[in-house]
């Protein structure tokens, strides 16, 4: 399915998760030419669009960075009009603008997710067309078909912290393992009210299963 | 808005004028013997290494036009900026302008804004200009250089995508010259042991690469300065010429010879100063 991306895609697996006071965003760090080049093992998917505010990309790599890059711009300037951080949802939707007018030309997909004073933690997606949604947790990426079975069944509402970066780690992992176009290490995010902290899981740190 | 970007970016989407006088041309072209000339690609070994003391470009010197070698000495490696060099691979002239304009403009800002210009605004240039062009500007950049923030190495895909890497090849020799260096390249290098590493992942290339070949050009960028070396290392196999080529005075006969003058008369002349100090 990533074969009809032209140039650098990240195939990838992305995911973001709320838990009891905070949100995990995590990505593996794979991009690849034409399903069979490894064009870097370190790309950088998780894109701090605000404060509290991050952005994950999936799809096409010159395409998305060029969309976080209107999205940073013009969501840093909202912020200064309003005089206050923005909302998670405003930082979505101006994602989603960007993807819904220019879904012609753009290949690219988005997992937003931060936390603000009115909502606290949230996570949205923005799909390749412009669609956004809102849910509590959600994976995305071409790895993330191997792990849906495994996010419905380990999804818990209101997990600690620790948990949550279980989780996330498992998912990641888990994914990493069966899909070819996503590897390299596992970064996560974790946004709280106090601060981000970003977490680096080196692949050969990550949690081994059955056949590993 | 900006402070000193000079190149106005068109209002809308992309400038494809020259289409239209392409397709008349090819029609042109298209009953007679002659066929449109092939666009010069560098088929190419290009690579780039970060090292302590600073960042280290590598380049082969081959250029084709098809299957023949166009030009054996090309330089591969465009002066950005004092103390920013960018090594180029994909079609020639891509490239080459690629790097012309983010030259200028860099100058502009320098003249307008007084400071060197950063490593990450040229790549930010060029990413917003590729991807403005979807990729049809078949540009592969290796973008190195040293600011007041450190030394830098990113790479710029055609369709504008970027990464900011220690070291890096790039071209058809790519994957030739991509073993040497995830064999050898090691963070914090002395600057002699990144040259000798550059130039191993380029003759890499040369070797393995039907693209690649000739001679290998390097570029030092250090806090001091640049050291521009071409060639760094000359190709073994320079062939010599087995003949004279020039045609001596009196090889072409002359059959017949009529002189006739013209008669010109002056009629008015006048002269005009020029101030050229």
């Amino acid at each position: 399915m990533d074969s009809q991306i032209k140039g650098v895609s990240t195939g990838t697996t992305i995911l973001a998760v709320t838990f009891n006071g905070g949100v995990i965003i995590g990505s593996d760090s794979r991009a690849s030419i034409g399903g069979n080049y490894v064009s870097s093992k370190t790309i950088n998917k998780l894109i701090q669009v605000h404060d509290r505010i991050f952005c994950c990309i999936a799809g096409s790599l010159a395409d998305a960075q060029a969309v976080t890059k209107a999205a940073k711009f013009q969501i840093s300037f909202h912020s200064i009009q309003m005089e206050s951080p923005p909302l998670v949802k405003a930082a979505a939707s101006v994602l989603k603008e960007l993807c819904y007018n220019n879904k012609e030309e753009l290949q690219a997909g988005f997992i937003t997710a931060g936390w603000d004073r009115k909502k606290g933690p949230q996570v949205y997606t923005v799909a390749l067309g412009g669609m956004l949604l809102s849910q509590p947790f959600t994976i995305g990426g071409s790895g993330s078909t191997y792990i849906y079975g495994y996010a419905d069944a380990k999804y818990k509402p209101d997990m600690s912290r620790e948990e949550c970066l279980q989780f996330a780690t498992n998912a990641l992992a888990l994914a990493m393992g069966r899909d070819n176009v996503s590897g390299g290490v596992a970064h996560l995010v974790v946004i709280t009210e106090e601060g981000v902290e970003h977490v680096v899981i080196p692949g050969d740190k990550l949690p081994k299963f059955h056949d590993e | 808005m900006a402070l000193s970007n000079v190149v106005e970016t068109p209002a809308s989407g992309f400038n494809f004028e020259n289409v239209s006088r392409n397709v008349a041309l090819e029609g042109l072209l298209e009953g007679g013997h002659t066929k449109a000339p092939k666009p010069m690609k560098t088929g190419t070994t290009i690579a780039g290494v970060v090292c302590k003391d600073g960042v280290v470009l590598g380049a082969d010197t081959r250029a084709t036009s098809g299957e023949v070698v166009a030009d054996k000495m090309c330089a591969k490696i465009h002066y950005i900026s004092p103390n920013m060099y960018c090594c180029g691979a994909g079609t020639a002239a891509d490239t080459e302008k690629t790097t012309d304009l983010l030259s200028s403009n860099l100058t502009i800002f320098s003249m307008n804004s007084g400071r060197n210009p950063r490593v990450v605004m040229a790549v930010n240039i060029l990413q917003d200009m590729l991807f403005r062009y979807r990729g049809q500007i078949g540009a592969s950049l290796i973008l190195g250089g040293v600011d007041c923030t450190g030394n830098h190495l990113y790479t710029v895909g055609p369709y504008g995508s970027i990464d900011n890497v220690p070291y890096l090849a790039m071209g058809s020799g790519d994957l030739a010259a991509l073993g040497i260096l995830e064999d050898r390249f090691k963070p914090n290098m002395e600057l002699e042991e990144a040259k000798q590493l550059v130039r191993d992942a380029i003759h890499s290339g040369i070797m393995s690469d039907l693209g690649s070949g000739n001679n290998i050009d390097i570029c030092v960028i250090t806090k001091q300065g640049v050291d521009y070396i071409r060639p760094y290392q000359e190709s073994e196999y320079k062939d010599k010429r087995q003949r004279r080529y020039k045609y001596r005075p009196g090889t072409t006969s002359i059959l017949t010879e009529k002189i006739v003058p013209l008669e010109l008369e002056v009629v008015q002349e006048t002269v005009q100063r020029m101030d050229t100090a």
